[in-house]
């Protein structure tokens, strides 16, 4: 691969950065401006578009082009501005509380729709901004100044939500884990059509910790699991546990226990069209089964912002017009000496 | 049925009314006279009125479609009444005979005025014409029976047969109307291209229907209807939501914009959609979005990244797109707003007309949003506004909002294509190259005060957006208290300086005897210039100005609210214009003339309504 000629420097902005001290925000922008260096594409071609939120003021410390828009509509503004200009490589970034509350319509149908953007969704399962609503994700139960005794409801899982939208990529990274989050970022953007990456986003203010059962450095080699496609699902300090089918299910074994060998271990396919597996895989928690962390589904198929440019150049190489007039001329007409 | 001395009658204009159930294709019935008319040199105007439901029960009254077209010389309006009404069964009549002028003709399909027709449509008697107490020229034709007889030859099953039954109306009427049927049958074939047996036996329908009224010649008056004297050119006929769809093409043209529209079916605004996604064979980019929200936003993205963009609309969806027009406002982008208007609140009266969002357009976000309103006049007039709001939308770095009606937008008119060089180029306020070094997102042309627009792509130009406030030096973030009321200022007067770059505002039929003048706005122009030309015939000294530009209105509106003696506003709402030039105008003493009922207003109203003021002591 030819070696890139920007540095992360190139996409930093002079504003300063205004996240509170130790959130999970600080590492996701650096994250994201690592993997924009290693992709090569030219801050000036590079759009990143947010809504309303904490992370949706990231556009603001980036020097590409940016757009921080309105509360749960960045997905609807990035898809007209992709489809205006594919040429643009186009970031858009959303909170749970933007992209799957207020925003959850526009999520879905750019997921949908297939559109070629790369869909960051910090997921901290608290409103921030708002200082500390449950928010969309938060687990049934979950206590917050909008919930003083419990939310009474359950959470999204913000995959099933993208495979329940016929989404064609998905990733996973714990904010802290910087080389995890850099590359789906960079997987996310290589993708052609809609890439969402879900961050497990720390919020130490309103809700502390949220992730830290998988994200704890002691825990985290045995409660996730690095997914890498064409290799083994293998986890655990020394790679010693794996995941294997189990019936339609799966199941995590100890290898050389119970005369399970290596080759028992299922190996990721990530490019397989059917979502079935790669469902299980996200639906995984961290408790009876490793959180599953990286490129989870990565599939090919048609993108919409390139297929309306396709569709206008086929409908105009078979019967276009020069102009407007010559159009109307063309119609039923008649003329007046 | 009478027989009149006078065979063929000669007529300045004549208005036909086609009504039947809302499957009977009365639209496309009325749609295809009208065309034949315009090309026989008419002017036209078109009025369809139809029911929201799509079907309901067939034959009753609630399922009556109407299309009421007006033909002749100088014509404005649909007509108020018409001079010919064509039901097709009983429900038809008893909704429509009303619109009958006194001493027009009636036709009908006697062979669904049976009892199980009539039932459904209410009557009591089997005599649907006594029972209305109906005193016109009723010609009774058989026009099931006919239709049935012209295509009994065919493999056609019955249903379909039932479906000619429009088209037997319509070469009836071209006897009657002594039109041409070979234009018919090429719009025919135009809308059955890919049905050639469909096509052939409407065809051997539309003869039958025309053959039908040679032969009863003896008995019916004929009639022969004036022509125009029109500009040369060519023209087509032309809806006005399709004017609209051709107006913002056009400025994508003199722009070099390319033009992208976002939106969401609405009635009745979806035929500028329908238009423009049928336009990529002109580059057209014409998205489906998932809501109304999402309309407005892909057009505020497509126009952060350069394109011409635009939302179309009607009230409801305007409401929905509220906060998003103000992100527009904020980040000071180009974009077009279209609203069709149609009756509210609420989803209202969707299919009838209103004018009842003008303070929406002007008022209808938070915080001090800012941004121009124009309104279109007539469905050509569509054309030239939507030009007109393109190019302020680009050259002026703001939100425009359109608004037209249901009435202009789902009516007709003859249209001459306009020449290549008729419209001027639009300028899009790119960055100036020799002040790429000092640029900042918020730098302002000291002129019109518009800021520049760097696209996307442009090295050395990257700048970030949003809906938050910005330094106006610097474009960046800032709650500044000064800086916020410098900014919210100069969003101001950024609008207001529109002004100085639009036509000033005409008045017609004015003389220097003129004491009155009747003002109005947007799509009621055809209906407020004949009643004002009525007045005039009448010996009142009347004068119109109608309002193309409401924000900011033209320079010279304040010297001509205080020429005149009296000041009539006369709008489809209860006085939104009205208030809105009472609170700029205070001196003049502004008399309105208001109707919210759903439909346009009749010409016979407002001059009995203009002379009731004139008269007031």
């Amino acid at each position: 691969m030819e070696e890139s000629k920007y540095t992360a420097a190139n996409f930093k902005s002079d504003q300063p950065v205004r996240w509170c001290a130790g959130c999970g925000d600080h590492a996701v922008l650096n994250s994201l401006q690592k993997a924009m260096a290693t992709l090569g594409v030219a801050p000036e071609k590079t759009a990143v578009i947010s809504g309303i939120g904490c992370s949706s003021r990231l556009p603001y410390y980036m020097n590409t082009y940016g757009f921080h828009t309105i509360h749960g509509r960045a997905a609807a503004v990035a898809t007209g501005f992709k489809v205006a200009n594919p040429e643009m490589t186009v970031w858009q970034v959303s909170g749970d509380g933007d992209g799957l509350a207020i925003g959850g319509n526009h999520f879905i149908h750019a997921v949908r729709r297939n559109v070629d953007l790369n869909m960051l969704l910090l997921n901290n399962r608290i409103y921030g901004l708002t200082k500390g609503q449950y928010s969309p994700t938060s687990a049934r139960g979950f206590v917050s100044k909008s919930s003083p005794y419990g939310t009474t409801e359950d959470p999204f899982i913000p995959a099933e939500l993208v495979f329940g939208a016929r989404g064609n990529f998905f990733a996973r990274a714990i904010d802290v884990d910087l080389q995890t989050s850099q590359e789906v970022m960079v997987a996310a953007a290589r993708h052609k059509g809609a890439s969402v990456v879900e961050i497990l986003q720390n919020c130490m203010i309103f809700n502390n910790g949220i992730h830290a059962y998988v994200a704890d450095k002691e825990f985290r080699a045995e409660r996730t699991i690095h997914l890498r496609h064409g290799e083994k699902m293998l986890f655990g300090k020394n790679n010693e546990k794996g995941l294997v089918g189990d019936g339609l299910l799966i199941r995590a074994v100890e290898i050389g226990q119970d005369g399970w060998t290596i080759d028992d271990v299922l190996v990721h396919d990530a490019h397989c069209p059917s979502n079935f597996v790669h469902q299980q895989l996200a639906m995984m928690d961290g408790t009876e089964l490793p959180m599953a962390v990286g490129v989870i589904r990565d599939v090919e198929a048609p993108v919409y912002d390139a297929e309306v440019s396709r569709q206008v150049e086929e409908v105009r190489a078979r019967k276009g017009f020069d102009s407007l007039r010559a159009m109307l001329l063309a119609g039923d007409t008649w003329t007046v000496e | 049925m009478d027989n009149t001395n006078e065979r063929v009658k000669s007529l300045h204009q004549v208005a036909v009314r086609f009504s039947g159930d809302s499957g009977d294709g009365m639209q496309l019935a009325g749609n295809i006279f009208t065309n034949v008319s315009a090309g026989m040199g008419n002017s036209v105007s078109t009025f369809p009125d139809y029911p929201a439901e799509i079907r309901a029960p067939q034959g009753s009254l609630g399922g009556v479609s109407g299309f009421q077209v007006s033909i002749g010389a100088g014509v404005h309006t649909p007509g108020d009444e018409c001079d010919v009404l064509v039901a097709m069964n009983p429900a038809a009549l008893k909704q429509n005979y009303k619109f009958l002028r006194k001493g027009g003709v009636i036709i009908t399909d006697v062979d669904s005025f049976k009892p199980e027709g009539l039932k459904k449509a209410k009557f009591e008697t089997d005599d649907a014409i006594k029972e209305l107490g109906i005193n016109a020229q009723v010609v009774e034709v058989p026009v099931t029976t006919m239709t049935k007889a012209a295509l009994a030859d065919t493999q056609m099953d019955a249903k379909s047969v039932l479906k000619c039954r429009n088209i037997f109306a319509l070469g009836l009427l071209c006897w009657l109307f002594d039109r041409p049927l070979e234009s018919a049958q090429k719009m025919l074939r135009a809308k059955f291209a890919k049905k050639p047996a469909v096509y052939e036996a409407n065809v051997k329908v539309l003869r039958a229907g025309y053959d039908y009224g040679h032969n009863i010649h003896a008995s019916v008056s004929t009639y022969r209807v004036e022509t125009d004297e029109i500009r040369p050119g060519t023209y087509t006929d032309v809806k006005g939501n399709e004017a609209t769809a051709y107006g913002l093409i056009m400025a994508s043209e003199k722009s070099g914009c390319p033009l992208f529209l976002g939106s969401y079916p609405i009635t009745p605004a979806t035929d500028i959609l329908h238009e423009l996604a049928k336009r990529k064979d002109l580059g057209v980019k014409a998205c489906q979005m998932e809501d109304e929200i999402a309309g407005v936003c892909s057009a505020i993205g497509a126009s952060f990244a350069g394109d011409l963009a635009v939302t179309s609309t009607s009230g409801p969806g305007l409401a929905l797109k509220g906060e998003a027009i103000g992100l527009a406002v904020m980040a000071e982008l180009p974009l077009v707003v279209i609203d069709v208007q149609r009756g509210g609140p609420s989803t209202g009266l969707p299919t009838k007309t209103e004018q009842t969002d003008l303070q929406q357009a002007l008022y209808g976000r938070n915080g001090e949003s800012p941004l121009a309103v124009v309104a279109a006049l007539s469905p050509t007039d569509c054309f030239t506004t939507a030009f007109e709001a393109s190019r302020i939308a680009i050259e002026h770095m703001t939100p425009v909002i359109m608004l037209t009606d249901a009435f202009i937008g789902n009516g007709s008119s003859a249209w001459r294509i306009p020449e290549a060089d008729e419209y001027p180029e639009i300028k899009p306020k790119r960055v100036p190259d020799e002040l790429r070094d000092t640029w900042q997102p918020y730098m302002r042309d000291p002129r019109d005060m518009a800021r520049y627009w760097a696209v996307p792509g442009t090295p050395g130009l990257m700048h970030r957006l949003g809906g938050l406030e910005k330094n106006a030096k610097t474009g960046n973030l800032s709650n500044d208290p000064a800086n916020h009321e410098a900014m919210v200022l100069a969003r101001r007067e950024k609008i207001q300086r529109i002004a100085d770059d639009i036509p000033a505002q005409e008045v017609i039929l004015d003389s220097p005897e003129a004491d009155t003048l009747l003002v109005g706005w947007g799509g009621t122009f055809g209906h407020l210039y004949t009643a004002a030309e009525e007045l005039n015939r009448e010996g009142h000294k009347v004068a119109l100005a109608q309002f193309r530009y409401i924000n900011p209105l033209p320079a010279n509106t304040a010297d001509i609210m205080r020429r005149y003696k009296r000041v009539i506003v006369a709008e489809l709402n209860t006085g939104q214009f009205a208030d809105y030039l009472q609170a700029r105008f205070p001196r003049t003493r502004i008399e309105r003339i208001n109707k919210i009922q759903g439909q346009p207003f009749m010409v016979a109203e407002l001059v009995e309504a203009v002379k009731s003021i004139i008269n007031k002591k």
